[in-house]
């Protein structure tokens, strides 16, 4: 792919990222609110692509778009009345966030800006792909930089997140 | 234009910080939860650029993301259902109306 190519994905996957993601705390019906979070995480996929890492792309669309996602409108179905669009956020509470978040996205940009300018980090050789050949032989052993404990430690954390999601939600 | 670090930093700020806000402002518990999750995902895409601008040719980065989608669904899910289950109790999911803690 060429330099201009890649400016003009980057530029799409960027804008999109910071739209959806301001419209998904912003919009007073909460369905919607949900339905820009699925945005969001299609172009953080889109990103994990762009810079090559399919693999990850693809868990991202299958766990989050696919899994966490269905689980939330679920749940939104299930809470809130249909039609209910309420949620008045009061305006002490939205000054305090702005300038929560806006005091918090200035420290970060700072502290980058400051750090990572003498030092121009540029890329771009995504040449090295990394193959799911080298991803399963890396998941799966016990060497350096290998990860098969905590692979098994995630089996037994899922196994326990479903026996207690269970207990906890189940009728009495 | 010469993609370097820093532009692939700068979204995953905006998304943290919109995630902080959200997460202060709204009342809706599932809501919070949405800002929640705008937050982690904003972490995962750091490990990612992390990984591929510092550390071309290593996969650690990609690892912690991979393990860290896996631990934040496990937690949603749980979450999720603490949240039906204070609905069944209380009849609502607006955090200013739980002042009990039990019923």
């Amino acid at each position: 792919m060429n330099v201009v190519g890649n400016s003009i994905v980057y530029c799409v996957i960027a804008l999109a990222i910071i739209v959806f993601s301001v419209l998904s705390v912003t919009s007073g019906k909460i369905l919607r609110a949900a339905t820009y979070l699925l945005f969001t995480l299609f172009s953080t996929a889109a990103l994990y692509f762009h810079l090559g890492y399919e693999f990850l792309g693809a868990v991202q669309i299958a766990v989050y778009a696919g899994g966490i996602l269905v689980l939330f409108v679920f749940s939104i179905l299930l809470t809130s009345k249909p039609g209910n669009n309420a949620e008045r956020l009061t305006s002490k509470r939205k000054t305090l966030g702005l300038i929560a978040a806006v005091a918090g996205a200035a420290v970060c940009t700072y502290a980058l800006f400051s750090y990572f300018s003498s030092e121009v980090v540029t890329l771009f050789s995504t040449a090295n792909t990394v193959t799911v050949e080298k991803i399963g032989e890396a998941l799966l052993g016990t060497e350096k930089f290998q990860y098969l404990l905590p692979f098994e430690a995630i089996s037994v954390l899922l196994l326990a997140c479903i026996i207690g999601g269970v207990t906890i939600a189940r009728k009495r | 234009m010469d993609l370097t670090l820093l532009y692939y930093l700068v979204p995953s700020i905006i998304m943290f910080a919109c995630g902080v806000y959200g997460f202060i402002t709204r009342k809706n518990l599932i809501a919070i939860l949405i800002s929640l999750e705008l937050m982690l995902n904003s972490i995962d895409i750091n490990f990612v650029v992390f990984n591929r601008f510092l550390f071309p040719g290593q996969m650690e980065g990609m690892f912690f993301a991979l393990f860290a989608i896996a631990i934040a669904a496990a937690e949603t899910a749980l979450a999720i259902a603490i949240v039906i289950n204070i609905f069944r109790v209380a009849k609502s999911v607006d955090v200013q109306n739980l002042t009990k803690m039990k019923f």
